[in-house]
């Protein structure tokens, strides 16, 4: 054994030294074979600590370094940094956590210096089978890709932009402005969303660092941080972009009427060939596949007919574009929660239960009912209406959390009902109001002051099955008011049920398309809760807005500019320095039985089949080492975490109770 | 058994969750028995079996292995192969005489350091129960669980294909 193992015990004021005998632990240490110096010392992490350990391997010729001290998370980087500053691969440096994982965790002072012991010399025994690496250095591919185009990915877009910066931004509607653009007002201020919403699509449409790529899906992404390549399906739109001016006049000219699920959600109708709505952006039309009359039956053409741009093309395919980005944002906000699973609330069986969504777009004035609230018969103005909050929310059979904008958004509708409809009755049934926001707790008081009944209790059923005369032809919400003790019924003529938000149906194939976690609702998790909610587990991947968590427009709109601060933070720093922790193969002893194909979640493994053997793609590795761990030929190394290396630190852990076999 | 028994456990914790819960306690200043000696690994995926047998026979009377959520793998998923080759495992420490409660697989999440001191304190206790593992005689022979030659070879050569088989 020819190494020299320097040993440094950090007294870390008393947070080490009070539990600890650091002396004794320095002591002993130097008798271990290997340790050429071991030394105690107050504050390692100090200029006085390092310059120590930098004297130490230039005077005394260390080869490898242990530093007992704080956690590798908090000072690995720091003493990384000593070593490499005298001469010496960071990488041959090892931390034993003896203040996080010992002396902080325990009073016991005898346990805790055994232990410390025992973690001491797990990693000389370690660090001697360290192997010198070198940290990979990639440049930065200075565009970005934002996936979703609604407020948050707009947001985010303009601010690279901005910046200078190129982004790709890839929608999957015919429209960006998401669900923001279906509102009418938003709270608490009661500014109309399209007024300020609108904007800053026609920015992001006509900003040219943005590439627009609306009514597409991403198909593939590969690489890693600074050097994504995206594979982006345009689906055909059967309209030549180029050509169209968005006149509008296909969509006039158009025979064939469809109720509109999507921007209208059921309540107005579109044509088969059509844009969402009027603002649309980018301003060209799709036609409609499944509905377009010539598609189906094979004559119509009327939109073609009256094209004046000759821009219908009815032989369009969907394009199959790639390009590379270095960063990649993810903005693909949620799901309005499905009342139909909530068969007692009467969501499509009773004609005038309306969902939050729906009654959105019924009291937006370019909505399909012109911005008057009716029953669904389109005329009749109800004299009561009814919102029920926490649908889908804050419920063990649906979800749990707390969707954080019905409340608010409940009490907007209170005020807009009060508001066109003055003589009508409003009744908001809640479980609690949620009004932790700037100027929120100010708008629910000024709406009970309007006028609205708030009731507590979360409602058992709505129905039309009447026990009095006063209850005939009208929905029945019954509900234990909580506040008075008692089984209420109050007749309404109109339901609105305060849908929540959820992960996107698809969000975990667009976590497996990505590599991401998604949490047990289906939204993206981020790499920490409070430190970092924006970057991923996936360097270079960022989340932004309710894709990640229920959240408002507020919220949503500072996390698309925080987000693209990260990204331009990134872009500026111009390469990104990447851990050597890879996982490797060893040609000769792997059997090519590509267990480990399966296994990597990143694909990083490739099988030769005309060697028959697997390969490590080294850029695509993350180094988790599930692989190394799998191979039963041994043929996988992980680097600094070799099968050598994790043997020996168990070997030199175990220095006081081992029995070893061989004896 | 000596009266003053200390089980000896070795844990394996994964870098991105368990690791960090760890830290957190610690942080907390939450106190939990000193008996548990850490050794990181990226991802619980990485304990390969070996490691574990290997623990077991230098001397110590536990495992613990801990890792990430399922679903909020740093990884993705590399928990789940952890979990699939724990239970594996478990059936051939099984065949080996070694009590179950001596492996352990827990989740604890970065922000869950009480669970991680609850789940070393929780294995403490059980492993003072059981007393120490005493490697050699319950697995290499002498209680007689299984025929010498067949231990032996197991012991000296656990590769365990079968595990590791996703």
């Amino acid at each position: 054994m020819t190494e020299r193992v320097g040993v440094y015990i950090c007294h870390c004021g008393t947070n080490i030294a009070g539990v600890i005998d650091v002396e004794d632990v320095a002591r002993w240490s130097s008798e271990q074979p290997a340790v050429a110096i071991a030394r105690d010392y107050k504050f390692m992490c100090s200029s006085l600590g390092q310059e120590l350990v930098e004297k130490d391997i230039k005077e005394l010729g260390l080869t490898r370094i242990v530093v007992g001290a704080c956690s590798p998370h908090m000072h690995e980087k720091t003493f990384r940094g000593a070593a490499e500053r005298a001469g010496l691969n960071p990488f041959l440096v090892e931390m034993a956590n003896i203040r996080e994982l010992d002396a902080w965790a325990t009073d016991d002072k005898a346990a805790a210096t055994h232990k410390a012991k025992a973690m001491v010399k797990g990693a000389i025994e370690r660090v001697i089978l360290h192997q010198p690496l070198e940290s990979l250095v990639v440049p930065i591919n200075p565009n970005t890709l934002i996936i979703g185009g609604g407020i948050a990915g707009i947001t985010a877009a303009l601010e690279l932009a901005n910046a200078g910066h190129h982004v790709y931004m890839v929608e999957r509607e015919p429209s960006i402005g998401g669900h923001m653009a279906q509102l009418d007002k938003t709270f608490p201020t009661l500014d109309c969303a399209a007024c300020i919403l609108t904007p800053r699509m026609v920015d992001t449409g006509q900003h040219p660092n943005i590439t627009l790529l609306a009514h597409s899906q991403v198909e593939a992404v590969e690489g890693y941080v600074g050097n994504f390549t995206v594979t982006v399906r345009k689906k055909a739109s059967y309209i030549n972009e180029e050509l169209c001016t968005g006149c509008g006049i296909c969509e006039e000219k158009c025979p064939k009427k469809v109720v509109d699920h999507v921007f209208d959600a059921g309540m107005g109708q579109r044509k088969a060939v059509y844009r969402p709505f009027p603002q649309a952006v980018p301003k060209y039309p799709v036609i409609d596949r499944d509905n377009c009359i010539y598609f189906q039956r094979g004559k119509c053409k009327a939109c073609q007919i009256f094209c004046p741009a000759d821009a219908i093309d009815f032989e369009q395919e969907d394009r199959l574009l790639q390009f590379e980005v270095g960063n990649i944002i993810v903005a693909t906000g949620y799901d309005p929660f499905d009342a139909t699973r909530i068969p007692q609330y009467g969501f499509g069986r009773l004609a005038n239960v309306f969902t939050s969504v729906q009654f959105e777009r019924m009291v937006n004035a370019s909505g399909p009912t012109g911005g008057r609230i009716v029953l669904r018969d389109g005329v009749t103005q109800p004299q009561s209406v009814a919102i029920i909050h926490c649908v889908g929310s804050r419920d063990e059979n649906y979800n749990e959390y707390c969707s954080r904008v019905c409340c608010m958004y409940s009490l907007k509708f209170a005020h807009l009902v009060r508001e066109r409809l003055p003589q009508a009755e409003v009744y908001n049934f809640y479980i609690d109001i949620r009004a932790a926001g700037k100027r929120y707790e100010e708008f629910y008081h000024r709406v009970m002051m309007e006028g609205a009944h708030m009731i507590r209790g979360r409602v058992a059923e709505v129905t039309d099955a009447a026990r009095t005369t006063d209850e005939e032809g009208k929905l029945v919400v019954q509900v234990y008011d909580t506040l008075f003790g008692e089984q209420r019924r109050i007749p309404v003529d109109m339901v609105v049920l305060s849908v929540g938000v959820q992960a996107r149906h698809d969000s975990r194939e667009m976590a497996k398309l990505l590599g991401l976690g998604c949490d047990f609702s289906g939204f993206f998790t981020e790499r920490h809760p409070k430190l970092d909610p924006l970057l991923t587990m996936v360097e270079g991947i960022y989340v932004c807005g309710a894709c990640q968590g229920p959240m408002a427009i507020p919220e949503t709109v500072a996390q698309g500019a925080g987000a693209a601060a990260r990204v331009a933070g990134m872009i500026g720093q111009g390469t990104v320095v990447m851990e050597p922790i890879k996982a490797h193969i060893d040609a000769d002893q792997c059997s090519g039985c590509r267990i480990c194909n399966n296994l990597c979640p990143y694909t990083a493994i490739v099988y030769h089949e005309d060697r028959n053997v697997s390969e490590v793609i080294t850029a695509l590795c993350q180094g988790c080492g599930t692989c190394v761990a799998a191979c039963p030929s041994g043929a996988i190394t992980g680097a600094h975490f070799t099968r050598r290396q994790l043997m020996a630190q168990v070997e030199g852990m175990l220095w006081d109770v081992r029995t070893p076999v061989e004896a | 058994m000596s009266e003053s028994y200390e089980p000896v456990i070795v844990g394996f914790l994964c870098n991105w969750c368990s690791y960090r819960a760890a830290d957190l306690a610690g942080t907390a200043r939450l106190h939990y028995a000193p008996n548990m000696r850490p050794i990181r690994v990226m991802c619980s995926g990485r304990v390969e079996p070996d490691l574990v047998l290997k623990a077991l026979r230098e001397g110590a009377d536990g495992v613990l292995i801990a890792g990430c959520h399922p679903g909020e793998c740093h990884y993705v998923e590399g928990n789940l192969k952890a979990l699939r080759r724990y239970v594996l495992l478990r059936r051939l420490l099984r065949q080996f005489g070694i009590e179950e409660a001596r492996v352990q697989l827990v989740w604890a999440s970065a922000s869950e350091g009480t669970v991680l001191a609850d789940a070393v304190n929780r294995m403490t206790e059980q492993l003072r129960a059981l007393g120490p593992l005493r490697w050699r005689q319950t697995v290499l022979g002498g209680n007689g669980h299984q025929p010498e030659d067949t231990q032996a070879s197991a012991a000296s050569q656990p590769a365990m294909e079968e595990a590791v088989t996703p």
